[in-house]
């Protein structure tokens, strides 16, 4: 019998179904294959996010026992409940609501940064909207591009409070929040303050639920298409690990197939002079890395270390945990490490002036280009890279160059510093900087070889996990956390002196770089998420080299330049510091 | 570079010294505190300055964000400096059909000032708030405590002749 009072019976559109108690009506509805449209809706579930504010009234279905309309995404199922999801009062209730939305919007499709990646706009379609009878006072606020990494244009804000879930219970950066009420009210920073003015991490997180253009990473194509058109400049371009895993996704292609032969030779077509891969230098930081780390441990010094690759996360303990600015390892990150590479090493090999060298980044991300304005990362003054795009704003270059992606060769990287292994292609999701740390640091501390790569233990989607890992007569403890408010709890117990990790990777975006906030973006399909993941793990497996230091352009660049690992031009030039920030 | 709206020696610390207690007098969740940490601060202080917000935010652990959406959304709190007596005309259902919007005019006419600011004499703030829960009285107005019912547009000449006449005899 108690099975029973577990369950509920209702019926939807006529068709009679049990579920169980506490089921929304919009989860019950799916069950049977009833689709009802939503826009403020968003069930990240194998990430722990759901935001379910029912602020757009667009899933409004009609309850037969009381003729009210009700918000199915919130509303739980009762015994002998009956929906009606297509009658005319729903369908009408949904199109007034939804013209009501669009009565104050701004409607510039046409040159909005998301025009046909929008949810709303495609919402106008599927409802038929043809006409808008209402016209409300339109918003004027300014657009903030105050940062680097993330415009914000509140005008476009629908206040479904998406970005207010990411930012607050996912993030825990709590940048973003609900001001004012009424007509007034608005999602925005305290105080309206600009972005670059508060302890935002531009993780990007806010980006990619967007259901409008309200918030979108700052488009920085026209900066890299004028250094193309430079007679002057010979522009280098390098290509982040999740970014071949996500962009087909762009063009049609099926999630999570890896597309890197045609990302170069597109590349190439766009007209950058050298394309390098940022897995070299993902392999690079793992020698910087594994150094740093056998040298904490074997010399007693502070522990945990924290891999650095995460320019958000960076950013986070900056301005969140100030006094634990030692925990983080120097390691730049990959794509500055190439940055700097490429000024130095490769314009000495080419004999070029490093002045006339454009370094531009493709990454997944929005915090990258903000990590590129900071200004410890540059030598001689020159900044290591010059310019960041995300994969979308690739994918948009491409389209704008005409370029047929599906009908692009496939090409290599250029060499020098282009030879990467799958330790590296890794580096792009939950686990994997911290795995082919693993490798490399078992061989350097045991002197033996390591058989067995795959440490399937450091895998996985948990925000927070642990694993032990013997490396000879050591057992390393490893913490990894995905989303920054994992980050927060591993940082708490550090703070507290309660952390019994030897080392700890932590990625700002659930899932890591292939949910990063510059990735095509998944409209709430997590599967997506975890089809990128298992292409970068088995693109790893498809390498005939697996661990960093095996990496044969890697042995030539200490040789021939750097000196040893961790040595002083490698620390010059691969190691940086962090300095404390205000959070607001 | 120390971001200004972080630089709390701008505020009274003796009445710094007080809203702490009160915060450390609060049981519980102190978060869940908020609206009365806001209440006891403007008590003090009389309006809540950004950098008071985030003095607050930092010792309720809450973002600067939270706390300012708690402040904006009640017509309650002043984020600007306000004066010696606080008008709040009801703009609800009840007394904006009664006609509040001609009282409320009519305020702001012989204050010489606009919504939610200071008069340049330092003696009015005006606001127009949500309904005060006294629709039976309905247009209502209150200055600082005093609530004043089925007001009229030409009795706001006396009240504010009021407050004014014993502004100067208080001088």
């Amino acid at each position: 019998m108690k099975l029973i009072d577990k369950m509920v019976q209702l019926k939807i559109n006529d068709i009679s179904i049990n579920v169980e108690r506490g089921t929304t009506v919009l989860d019950a509805a799916e069950k049977i294959g009833v689709h009802i449209p939503t826009l403020c809706h968003l069930n990240l579930e194998d990430f722990g996010v759901v935001n379910k504010s029912a602020s757009c009234r667009v899933c409004v279905v009609e309850d037969e026992n009381t003729g009210r309309l009700i918000p199915s995404c919130a509303q739980e199922v009762y015994d002998g409940m009956k929906i009606q999801t297509d009658s005319l009062k729903a369908v009408m209730g949904r199109r007034t609501n939804l013209e009501l939305l669009l009565s104050n919007h701004p409607n510039d499709c046409l040159t909005c940064v998301k025009n046909l990646d929008c949810e709303l706009q495609s919402l106008a379609y599927e409802l038929n909207i043809k006409e808008i009878h209402y016209q409300g006072e339109k918003m004027k606020h300014p657009v903030d591009i105050t940062s680097f990494g993330i415009t914000k244009d509140t005008n476009k804000c629908i206040m479904c409070r998406r970005c207010v879930t990411m930012c607050n219970d996912i993030q825990t950066v709590g940048v973003l929040g609900a001001l004012k009420r009424g007509f007034d009210s608005v999602v925005a920073t305290a105080f309206h303050l600009d972005l670059n003015q508060t302890s935002c991490t531009y993780c990007g997180q806010c980006v990619s639920v967007c259901p409008t253009g309200a918030l979108a990473e700052t488009n920085d194509s026209p900066k890299v298409w004028r250094a193309l058109n430079n007679p002057n400049k010979h522009v280098i371009v390098q290509v982040a690990p999740a970014v071949r895993a996500a962009i087909g996704e762009e063009f049609g292609y099926e999630p999570g197939e890896i597309l890197t032969g045609k990302v170069v030779s597109g590349l190439r077509r766009l007209g950058f002079h050298q394309v390098f891969d940022t897995n070299f230098a993902a392999d690079l930081t793992i020698i910087e890395e594994a150094t740093e780390l056998v040298d904490r441990i074997q010399n007693k010094k502070t522990l945990p270390m924290l891999t650095s690759c995460c320019p958000a996360w960076v950013q986070f303990i900056e301005h969140q945990f100030p006094e634990l600015l030692d925990v983080p390892s120097s390691c730049k990150s990959p794509h500055e490490m190439l940055g700097v590479l490429a000024k130095t090493y490769y314009a000495q090999v080419n004999n070029l002036d490093p002045k006339d060298i454009v370094m531009v980044s493709i990454m997944p991300c929005t915090a990258k280009k903000a990590e590129a304005a900071r200004g410890e990362l540059n030598k001689d003054g020159l900044s290591d890279v010059d310019h960041v795009i995300t994969t979308r704003e690739l994918a948009r270059m491409f389209k704008e160059a005409s370029i047929d992606f599906t009908k692009l060769p496939n090409d290599e990287f250029d060499n020098l510093l282009g030879e990467s292994t799958g330790a590296a292609a890794i580096f792009g999701t939950t686990g994997g900087v911290i795995e082919a740390a693993t490798r490399t640091a078992y061989e350097m501390i045991t002197g033996k070889e390591l058989k067995e790569v795959d440490f399937k233990q450091l895998r996985g989607i948990e925000g927070i996990r642990e694993a032990k890992v013997n490396i000879g007569d050591l057992e390393l403890n490893i913490g990894i956390a995905h989303g920054l408010g994992n980050a927060r709890k591993l940082l708490q117990d550090i703070r507290d002196g309660k952390s019994h990790f030897h080392a700890i990777e932590i990625m700002a975006c659930p899932g890591g770089c292939i949910g990063g906030g510059g990735q095509p973006y998944h409209h709430g399909h997590t599967d997506i998420l975890l089809k990128r993941q298992q292409a970068l793990y088995d693109l790893d497996a498809s390498m005939p080299r697996r661990k960093s230091h095996e990496n044969e352009m890697l042995i030539k660049l200490y040789d021939d330049f750097l000196g040893k690992p961790g040595g002083h031009l490698a620390h010059d030039l691969l190691h940086t510091t962090y300095s404390a920030k205000e959070r607001i | 570079m120390r971001n200004r709206i972080l630089d709390t020696s701008t505020l009274d610390k003796e009445l710094l010294k007080q809203l702490d207690a009160f915060i450390d007098s609060l049981e519980g969740d102190k978060q869940e505190h908020l609206i009365h940490v806001l209440h006891k601060a403007q008590d003090l202080f009389s309006y809540l300055p950004q950098n008071l917000q985030l003095y607050i935010a930092r010792k309720l652990d809450l973002s600067g964000a939270r706390v300012n959406g708690v402040v904006t959304f009640y017509s309650y709190f002043n984020e600007k400096p306000v004066g010696k007596y606080i008008i709040s005309v009801c703009m609800g259902t009840a007394c904006f059909v009664k006609g509040a919007d001609k009282v409320l005019e009519r305020v702001l006419e012989l204050t010489g000032t606009s919504k939610n600011e200071m008069s340049s004499d330092g003696l009015f703030t005006v606001k127009d708030v949500r309904c005060i829960g006294a629709c039976g009285l309905a247009p209502v107005m209150t200055v600082n405590d005093k609530v004043y019912g089925k007001v009229k547009p030409k009795d706001v000449d006396d009240i504010i002749r009021h407050y004014r006449s014993i502004q100067y005899e208080s001088k």
